[in-house]
């Protein structure tokens, strides 16, 4: 198995042997159980669904409930598939001890949402000119596409929206201290969403 | 910071450092490595600022070389620095001393604190 799920704590920095200050992403990762295992011969595909965090009982609904029950674990407050050919069966724990110092990481979440936000947050555009005239398009973006010829606006135009609250995955980040003990695992760099946010980490070859 | 981030980054943390405040004058020697060689250079101002907590303390050092005033901030809890000695004790009334920057000479000068 070379997946897990995690929550993120949050960032911090921390230096290496050279004495160089990094940042850092310290993930509170599994320990996870194993709630239900896909075969090829009955679903079709392989893989291994694997469940994280505490739930109340008396807060699950009845389906999710019996699914637990089935496997024999607590209720968990995430599950999530991951394709695997690994072995395993219901009710195996995953924790952190399966990455290394060094390991390269896949990071899934969902990033922080923004709202709905106009150009310069959401691509970056510099927006208008403070002087020269300029009284009210400060933030605006600007023109959208020539004129008659080709009388509309191209597909793709990066234009105001919704920003954040997607599904973003982040490759290659390194490993660089595991904590078994208290199952954190600190990967450099950042990593999507806000706190305490669910995140699913998967290691790369 | 975070409690939890706090304990995760507690073994980081330098015990070995004396106590100063903004306002105290402090040698900073850091460690400086010049391709495979590494030797010590010493900083020596006044602490103007101090900001952050925990792993991610931070301490700013201004002096004045050759006529132009210089300022370097520094992570306390860095392993490059090899040693900070107090030189002397300040008297000031805020906790940042951005005020410094427009003075020159005797007007920039920090009253001794006695203990």
């Amino acid at each position: 198995m070379n997946s897990i799920i995690g929550k993120k704590l949050g960032m911090t920095r921390i230096f290496d042997e050279s004495g160089k200050d990094r940042p850092v992403t310290v993930i509170a990762a599994g320990p996870c159980t194993v709630s239900q295992v896909k075969t090829e011969e009955r679903d079709g595909y392989q893989a291994v669904q694997l469940a994280f965090g505490e739930r109340k009982a008396s807060s699950t609904n009845k389906p999710l409930l019996g699914h637990f029950q089935k496997a024999g674990i607590k209720p968990a407050r995430v599950i999530k598939e991951f394709r695997t050919t690994a072995d395993h069966k219901p009710g195996d724990v995953i924790s952190v001890d399966i990455f290394a110092v060094g390991d390269s990481v896949k990071v899934k979440g969902v990033s922080k949402g923004r709202g709905f936000t106009g150009v310069m947050k959401r691509h970056g555009f510099h927006g208008g000119r403070a002087s020269h005239g300029k009284s009210n398009q400060l933030r605006a973006g600007g023109s959208v596409g020539a004129s008659s010829d080709p009388s509309r606006v191209f597909p793709g135009k990066r234009m105001p929206g919704q920003s954040g609250n997607v599904r973003r995955s982040v490759t290659n980040l390194k490993v660089v201290k595991v904590d078994p003990e208290k199952n954190q695992l600190f990967v450099l760099g950042a990593v999507p969403g806000p706190r305490n946010g669910t995140v699913y980490l998967t290691k790369q070859s | 910071m975070d409690n939890v981030l706090q304990d995760a980054t507690q073994e980081l943390l330098r015990t070995d450092l004396p106590e100063f405040r903004p306002g105290d004058r402090v040698a900073v020697d850091v460690k400086v490595v010049e391709g495979s060689r590494s030797r010590v250079q010493t900083f020596e101002g006044d602490v103007i600022a101090m900001s952050g907590s925990g792993v991610n303390k931070t301490f700013t050092v201004r002096k004045i070389s050759s006529g132009v005033g210089v300022e370097r901030i520094f992570p306390v809890h860095s392993p490059n620095i090899d040693e900070i000695r107090v030189v002397r004790l300040g008297r000031v009334r805020r906790a940042k001393l951005y005020y410094l920057r427009n003075l020159r000479g005797r007007a920039a000068r920090i009253k001794e604190r006695r203990q």
